[in-house]
């Protein structure tokens, strides 16, 4: 685009998100702060996982940006108008062929790869900040690995509830240890983060803070021994696509109470219906 | 109902903005406004936007608030996005407003002083009446009398920085933190906290010092001295090796006065909070010197125990590009979380359904 850098952000801006990218993977979980820039579109929309994938695009990588799960979200479509507009690079909504891949709120449910990359968009990084607000405490509390408090969380709901009461934004162990937030995602998705081929960056613009899983590093969601950690998902099969295994979206279709389950992730849908997957509510 | 997969989000996108333009433009009878008429008559509007825009230029500043509807927030942030595509080439030479060009001065703590009061132009003393003769056309009233030639306007510190009753600045040679360029950490230097609240939102500073009356964090303040004016900025190319003028920014600085009991080092003395805003906004600055004070009390050996004392809790609130993006992201589709939110709730409902119906049972 005329009068902006490849990617809109300046070389300088990029080098320095890129070291401290670099520094996050080296100390995986660790929520590494940096010189978060403003951005054209508001905190709190992705400027944080734009500012990464604008500092990792290269000019013959191809872009894949999904919100819960689907391509066509308002705000997945206006990330990807922002990178095909300012780095003129390849879109896709195909998981397989995305070298980026950027997302707020889901994993796909297609396994990825080495030669990817799994940019999230975060709004929160610090994992505990709805029991210490102070993040100059909790900075503390990450270098001591003091991270008692959040047991103890886990512990009262489990004593409340029979067990634990967070279903997204599920705090994960990364390299056995630093305490970290997965973003927004359903605690569904927190095991594909395990030992995961692909690159794994966080982006805080707001917050101004980057953080990594490297490749193949160990994720694990907090549980205790007597009781494991338990990924949920409604108890159907998706009605487009017949998944079985997939996160579904609950789509309301009348006022009767009425319920149309269907993934989420619409790629996966629409592939697994065009190799001949049907569901029991798709229209012949 | 066949259901039917919702696409063709861009096409809605296109249409929403075009409706915006056709909105935002109103009636076609009624003349279209001009930024310049907004930069010339809209003037404390074009001040906020500079202001909490953090970029002093009248003109694209205007644009901002025509181009956002008047949403002064949303002008702010569309200034904010053009300011962080600028390259930054210097740092400029403290300002000094000592020797602004002022046309507005006054101090609460001394009937007179070298300089004098100089009200100036201010809704000070206006009776808030609506002005019916503006809606049917402005005629000029005759010119204001100036002030015959002004003398020096000494800053009200300087004055009593004389009988040591003042604190006084310590100046420094070193760098100032920039808050655009590296992330904030804490406990913030007072530079960086300047830096902050003087593009902090007014709103939010203005009930932030406004508790610290009420006696939340309370410092007794006068105003020590208010001046309006204009000041060059200077910048001292390296190449140069001496300071040149690159230009002249309306400013706001407010002075407050505060009481501070002394310490073991240190004897009673007069303390002070600290405003400086662009354009004219004697609200924003007043409150942004309440809420610096506040926040020096660590600094000063005061106990913390008000929210306008905790520099976590004021810093990181007071940006309203960042609050505003991070309270209306709220509208974006949460429907992946939603859902695992309503598959805990079925879930937790079973389980106390069973434990009741077990209760009954026995």
């Amino acid at each position: 685009m005329n009068g902006y850098n490849f990617a809109y952000l300046d070389e300088q801006t990029k080098r320095m998100i890129r070291r401290a990218i670099l520094k996050a993977v080296a100390i995986p979980g660790h929520q590494v702060p940096f010189g978060s820039r403003e951005m054209p579109l508001p905190y709190g929309w992705g400027t944080g996982g734009i500012q990464v994938t604008a500092s990792v695009l290269g000019a013959d990588d191809t872009l894949k940006v999904i919100d819960q799960g689907a391509d066509d979200t308002t705000n997945a479509v206006s990330i990807r108008r922002f990178f095909a507009r300012t780095a003129g690079v390849a879109t896709t909504t195909h998981t397989a062929e995305a070298t980026v891949i950027q997302t707020r709120h889901r994993i796909p449910e297609q396994p990825l790869r080495e030669d990817q990359i799994l940019v999230y968009q975060v709004p929160q990084p610090e994992p505990l900040f709805k029991l210490e607000p102070s993040r100059a405490e909790a900075r503390r509390m990450h270098g001591l690995a003091e991270y008692g408090l959040m047991h103890v969380k886990l512990y009262e709901d489990i004593t409340r509830y029979g067990h634990v009461s967070i279903s997204y934004d599920y705090p994960v162990m990364v390299g056995g240890r630093y305490l970290m937030s997965p973003s927004p995602i359903p605690a569904f998705d927190n095991p594909k983060m395990h030992m995961m081929p692909a690159l794994q960056l966080f982006g805080a613009g707001r917050e101004k803070r980057i953080y990594a899983i490297p490749p193949y590093t160990r994720v694990e969601s907090l549980d205790f021994d007597d009781h494991p950690f338990r990924a949920t998902r409604a108890p159907h099969a998706c009605g487009l696509c017949g998944a079985e295994d997939s996160y579904l979206d609950e789509v309301v279709i009348d006022d009767k109470g009425g319920r149309l389950f269907v993934c989420s992730d619409t790629d996966h849908c629409e592939t697994r219906r065009a190799d001949g997957h049907k569901g029991t509510e798709l229209a012949a | 109902m066949a259901y039917v997969a919702v696409k063709g989000g861009e096409r809605a996108i296109d249409n929403a903005h075009r409706w915006l333009a056709e909105e935002r433009r109103g009636n076609p009878e009624v003349a279209d406004i001009s930024p310049a008429q907004i930069a010339e008559q809209l003037g404390r509007s074009v001040d906020r936007v500079m202001a909490e825009g953090s970029l002093y230029d009248p003109s694209l500043a205007a644009l901002a608030v025509k181009q956002a509807q008047g949403d002064l927030i949303e002008a702010a942030f569309l200034v904010r996005a053009y300011r962080t595509t600028l390259p930054r080439f210097a740092a400029s030479v403290p300002v000094d407003t000592a020797e602004m060009t002022i046309k507005r001065r006054i101090s609460a703590v001394f009937k007179d002083m070298p300089g004098g009061q100089l009200l100036g132009p201010t809704y000070d003393y206006t009776h808030r009446l609506l002005d019916f003769a503006l809606e049917a056309g402005f005629t000029p009233p005759p010119l204001a009398e100036l002030p015959a030639e002004a003398e020096g306007m000494p800053r009200i510190h300087d004055i009593l920085g004389h009988e040591g009753l003042m604190e006084m600045d310590v100046p420094s040679d070193a760098e100032p933190f920039d808050i655009t360029r590296a992330p904030m950490q804490f406990p913030a230097g007072r530079d960086a906290r300047l830096q902050s609240l003087a593009r902090g939102d007014e709103g939010f500073l203005l009930a932030m010092g406004y508790s610290t009356q009420r006696g939340w964090g309370g410092s007794h303040p006068f105003v020590g001295e208010i001046r309006v004016g204009t000041a060059s900025v200077e910048i001292v190319p390296p190449e140069l090796g001496f300071a040149i003028d690159i230009g002249d920014v309306e400013l706001t600085e407010c002075q407050m006065v505060n009481q501070f009991a002394g310490s073991k080092t240190q004897p009673p003395q007069f303390t002070r909070g600290y405003g400086l805003v662009f354009g004219h906004s004697e609200r924003k600055s007043m409150a942004m010197a309440l809420v610096d004070r506040a926040l020096r009390a660590a600094e000063l050996g005061e106990e913390i125990t008000a929210p306008a004392q905790m520099q976590e809790f004021v810093i990181y609130h007071c940006d309203n590009i960042e609050a505003t993006g991070f309270v209306e992201h709220l509208k974006l589709p949460h429907y992946v979380d939603f859902q695992s939110e309503l598959e805990t709730i079925r879930r937790m409902r079973a389980d106390a359904e069973g434990e009741m119906m077990q209760e009954a049972a026995q």
